[in-house]
């Protein structure tokens, strides 16, 4: 099958009115010895309804996060996605348009977008918001590059709670360019502060998250503080809904926010596609990767909006560009825009709010069950760990039978926390799932081989 | 198109005016969880509106941008072909939308299998043996092979070579991607018929070099014909050969990079496979790669044990990971979808009748339009804008002029060797109808620069802006709202 | 605009005037102005900050383009022109007065031999555009074939 509109006659009316014999004259600059002399070796063409028959076989492969009790988190969350998003940000003219290179046909995205700044700039607190990057951890490893970038220093300081993943990707990234992470411990779940301003004298800047990998909320003003004492930028990875209730990076004195808008009206699609924010203080705009909107006047002197200062950008540095991000995530911040608009003020309150007290109700349910402990006492917001006797593995495994999701298995990264589980509550979470999850462990727990 | 409404939501906000999405908080207050000190002292300052207002806020937005689903969009180099739409509804489906990337591989069986099936349709079509899907977009995906050809070197003790070469026709992630690798960027020149000139590549090719970043087919729409010779030159000095996939719709099922010489390439799915752009992403980048490259991708990879599906992190030869979790997996779907919609058949279909409407649009303007380099071109060209100043216009005023008869302009200025030029990619999903129509736009602008110069001068004419004041906006940046009366930053402690 | 008599030019358009008393000054040329056309953004070094002839000590942005500014000499950055990053417009209007860049205590005395006076610099950017408009017209004519002739009028029948 194919999209394609022209019909047999219409291409032999083309390749006349061009001169061709056929559409072999314009391939005759691929070299025969190369030519594939074979249909590809795919599966044959489907007609749509064959197709989705096809898919919707294959979907029902997975288990949904809807169709059992999950407490998964660690990086991303199941929030209540309101309805209009889907009809809204699924129309055809934001689905299949560009990056606005022409202004005056893309005023929508363009407006879209600064107003997505807007709401990432008021959420940290900070002055300056992109048009957003890939993910949370590309976002962080672009907010790491913006430091090293304004440093003579190559050290960079990362909480041990900073999303094990996050921290691979800086890894990976920064690895070929000399750069040197250190790790800072955490105490009671939260990264330790003593000695951190000596230790920030070293480094070009200090990267925590809040609320971290255990869900504890930071101490920022006091680490902001720290590490300002040492001459080191401090970077902040946030989750945007603790931001209706958490004091913002940008108030605790922090130079740059980054995070992931996924919980604002993203599904969790299996990690992605999702949305990377990153803001700024005013004096490091100049050092901002990516896409930037900005407001100006047309000939008339009417509002408008544009791309601007793209002279940061890949296209005209090159090899002196410090990110060679070309695009955003524009639809995925389109989500995000209108759920945040949907929210308002007092839906953002909300839903931080219940995730906030439905994660404390079931810390306390989970807690009263035998063989059950908890290795941090720090504040936290929607997540928390928790360790049993029992190998995580098995654990989930006992659950899943249940119809229930448990937490995120720590094992891997942090074998320290043996058994640890991370577990995670919304606003989806009702009490009745809370009371399912209590009586499940209890039972699961019995048997601690 | 014209709306005249342009408020920001934020001016539509009233106190007061809200939405019913969530329920009052029953539960303990925050003060009582948190301790103070954490706690916001001013909330954000979202704006307050209905849902009524929401949604016609985002709508009337939506009618003030061109569109493939409303205009035609022949924006070179990019790939701008219908989206179909029974793909966004497969990525839809709950059953791939609301999975959770740490639910355990059991339980997302599907899932694994379209990532595992697409990784090897893939390699197929680029003639490659192995596919990560982790790339969130084409210039991660560069980064990624360029990484990967690092680590390849950094093995076999060849760690001094320290430059890729590029020609001088690539898009700027190219030397960008370079860089963040660690690696010098050093151009070629291209020749008079728009390929690599070899006589330079022989003079910058050294014991230095690593690799070779070749685009084929090139962003001037031409295949490199000397591209057998090319990598041989390259292997023969012991470096590797990365391709931008950019623009694989030209050539799918046709050649493959994988049996011209290519040792690793990404793909750009929302180009080639029609994931939608979105405004600008998401986009998605896989990369292919040769079997001698395989032990560096990134992890964790795809694979297939017995008779199920899983995700495998012992490769202790990885890169690492490039981004969180397994890369933009809605568009894996997409894509996946797409390929099976299409089959063998129908994606060599695209490649001819992409190649086939450019050609028909080339021969269409050629009479009036310089054309760059004037062979039988892929799935895009090139005019050469320069003659353009003789009528006292520039390529810019001709592509502000196209959007008053309802075209999205090709790229313009772009590639940056061809002056004042325009890139035009007509993809296989117009018809002829609209081809002529196209050019009969850009011949009547011709006709207007001479009769009436202001109108072309002046364009758009009939866009919901006029020209912007690009100066401006970089100057005195304004990047974000601020409320009237100047209580500009939340709470700010320095 | 006329140049000043009194200063070396360098092949990316900065120049330098060597007072007999005190330190070299920097800036670039009305030519470099005129090329890069809207300015937005300077990038300037520290006051303190050593320099090295033939390397980069700083950008020069406009809208659509970034430029490096190439040290003429070597030396020590002794003043940075303020007003100018303020207001680049300066450039314009007095590119070798008040759009001066920056003042540098000198090290190295040879630097300038390789520098051009006014005269030889003024021969340099005409034999420069001459260059780049044959380099232009010949690539596209080459490109084109045999039966194009000069680029003009009659392209647009």
């Amino acid at each position: 099958m194919d999209y394609i509109q022209n019909s047999p006659d219409d291409a032999a009316a083309m390749l006349k009115a061009v001169g061709a014999a056929s559409v072999e004259d314009f391939f005759t600059s691929i070299p025969k010895e190369i030519r594939l002399n074979r249909p590809l070796n795919l599966p044959p063409g489907m007609t749509e309804q064959e197709l989705l028959a096809h898919m919707e076989e294959l979907a029902a492969r997975n288990r949904t996060t809807e169709s059992c009790t999950s407490f998964l988190g660690g990086g991303a969350y199941s929030h209540f996605i309101p309805s209009l998003v889907e009809q809204v940000a699924g129309r055809g003219e934001w689905v299949t348009s560009y990056t606005p290179y022409q202004a005056e046909a893309s005023q929508g995205t363009l407006q879209s977008i600064f107003e997505y700044q807007t709401m990432i700039c008021e959420l940290t607190g900070l002055d300056v918001a992109n048009a957003s990057h890939y993910d949370g951890s590309t976002a962080l490893a672009e907010a790491v590059a913006m430091a090293l970038d304004h440093s003579d220093r190559n050290r960079i300081l990362v909480s041990a709670a900073v999303n094990p993943q996050y921290r691979e990707v800086l890894r990976t990234i920064f690895r070929q360019l000399g750069v040197e992470f250190v790790e800072l411990a955490t105490f009671e779940g939260a990264t330790a502060t003593s000695g951190l301003a000596e230790f920030a004298a070293t480094a070009a800047a200090v990267v925590v998250q809040s609320p971290n990998f255990f869900g504890v909320v930071e101490d920022l003003a006091e680490i902001s503080r720290a590490a300002k004492a040492g001459g080191a930028r401090t970077i902040a990875s946030v989750n945007p809904v603790s931001l209706g209730l958490l004091e913002p990076p940008g108030a605790c004195g922090f130079d740059v926010a980054v995070g992931d808008a996924q919980p604002f009206g993203i599904e969790t699609s299996y990690g992605g596609p999702w949305c990377g924010f990153i803001a700024a203080r005013m004096e490091l705009i100049r050092k901002m990767p990516g896409r930037l909107v900005g407001q100006t006047v047309d000939d008339k002197g009417r509002r408008g909006f544009c791309l601007t200062l793209q002279a940061r950008e890949q296209h005209i540095r090159r090899e002196k560009a410090s990110s060679n991000i070309c695009t955003n995530q524009a639809l995925m911040a389109l989500r995000a825009t209108i759920t945040m608009s949907t929210l308002g003020r007092e839906g953002l309150r909300r839903m931080a709010t219940l995730s906030l007290q439905r994660a404390h109700e079931l810390h306390d349910a989970v807690t009263s069950v035998p063989g059950v402990s908890r290795p941090h006492q720090a504040p936290f917001f929607h997540e928390f760990v928790i360790q049993t006797p029992v190998d995580p593995d098995l654990l989930n495994e006992r659950l899943l039978a249940r119809g229930i999701l448990g937490g995120v298995d720590l094992h891997q990264s942090y074998p320290d926390l043996r058994n640890g589980v991370l577990l995670c509550a919304t606003e989806r979470t009702s009490k009745a799932d809370i009371e399912r999850f209590r009586a499940g462990l209890a039972e699961c727990l019995k048997d601690p081989r | 198109m014209i709306v005249d409404d342009t408020a920001l939501i934020f001016e539509k906000s009233r106190p007061g005016r809200r939405t019913w999405m969530l329920p009052e908080p029953d539960g303990a207050p925050a003060e009582k969880l948190i301790p103070e000190k954490y706690l916001r002292k001013a909330p954000p300052r979202l704006p307050e509106v209905a849902e009524l207002e929401v949604v016609r806020h985002y709508v009337r937005l939506s009618q003030k941008s061109f569109s493939i689903d409303t205009n035609f969009y022949p924006l070179g180099s990019c790939t701008m072909k219908y989206n179909p739409k029974i793909n966004e509804k497969i990525a839809a489906l709950p059953g791939f939308a609301r999975i959770h990337p740490h639910q355990p591989a059991s339980e997302v069986q599907g899932a694994l299998q379209v990532m595992h099936d697409l990784q090897g349709y893939l390699a197929e079509i680029s003639g490659m043996d192995a596919v990560t899907l982790q790339p969130a977009a084409g210039a991660q995906g560069e980064l990624t092979g360029i990484l990967v050809i690092r680590a390849f070197h950094a093995e076999r003790g060849q760690g001094h070579r320290s430059e890729v070469l590029i020609p001088d026709s690539a898009h700027g992630t190219n030397p960008a991607t370079c860089t963040l690798a660690g690696y010098k960027a050093v151009s070629v020149k291209s020749n008079a018929r728009g390929g690599v000139d070899l006589d330079d590549l022989k003079k910058k090719l050294s014991d230095k070099t690593a690799a070779l970043m070749i685009t084929n087919p090139s962003t001037l729409g031409l295949f490199e014909e000397e591209i057998v010779t090319i990598c041989r030159m390259l292997h023969e000095a012991g470096a590797q050969v990365y391709m931008d996939g950019a623009n694989m719709n030209a050539i799918q099922g046709i050649t493959r990079p994988g049996d011209f010489g290519v040792d690793v390439m990404h793909f750009n799915l929302h180009k080639t496979f029609s994931t939608p752009h979105g405004g600008g992403g998401p986009g998605s980048g896989p990369v292919a790669c040769k079997k001698h490259l395989e032990p560096y991708l990134p992890v964790p990879r795809v694979v297939k044990r017995d008779d199920a599906y899983a995700l495998d992190y012992d490769r202790p030869k990885s890169i690492g990971r490039v981004k969180a979790f397994y890369g933009n997996f809605g568009m894996h779907v997409r894509c996946y979808a797409y390929i099976r919609t299409h089959g063998p058949d129908g994606l060599r279909r695209n490649a001819e009748n992409a190649v086939l409407n450019a050609n028909y649009l080339k021969s269409r303007v050629a009479g009036r339009f310089q054309i760059a380099y004037d062979r039988p071109c892929m799935h895009e060209f090139v005019i050469n804008g320069n003659p353009l100043r003789k009528l006292g216009i520039r390529t810019l005023d001709v592509a502000k002029r196209l959007l008053d008869y309802g075209f999205h302009p090709p790229t313009i200025y772009f590639p940056l060797i061809v002056p004042e030029c325009m890139m035009i990619e007509p993809t296989e999903s117009e018809n002829r109808e609209t081809l002529d129509a196209f050019a009969e736009a850009l011949m009547k602008i011709l006709d207007e620069a001479k009769a009436n110069p202001d109108l072309v001068h002046h364009a758009p004419h009939t866009m919901p802006v006029g020209r912007l004041d690009e100066l401006k906006a970089a100057r005195e940046p304004i990047v974000r709202y601020k409320p009237a009366g100047g209580d500009d930053v939340v709470s700010r402690k320095s | 605009m006329s140049r000043p008599s009194d200063a070396k030019y360098s092949e990316t358009h900065e120049w330098v005037i060597i007072p007999k008393k005190g330190d070299a000054v920097v800036g670039i040329t009305d030519y470099a102005v005129k090329q890069l056309s809207d300015l937005v953004h300077l990038e300037l070094p520290k006051v303190g900050d050593t320099l090295e002839a033939g390397t980069p000590f700083g950008e020069v942005e406009s809208v659509k383009t970034v430029a490096d500014l190439v040290s003429p000499v070597s030396g020590k950055v002794t003043a940075v022109n303020k007003e100018v990053i303020d207001n680049p417009d300066i450039l314009h209007e007095e590119p070798y007065e008040d759009g001066w860049l920056i003042k540098v205590k000198i090290t190295e005395k040879a630097d300038l031999d390789s520098l051009m006076d006014a005269k030889e610099y003024q021969e340099f950017i005409e034999a420069a555009e001459e260059e780049g408009g044959e380099e232009e017209e010949g690539r596209t004519k080459k490109a084109k074939g045999k039966e194009e002739d000069d680029v003009d009028e009659d392209d647009f029948v």
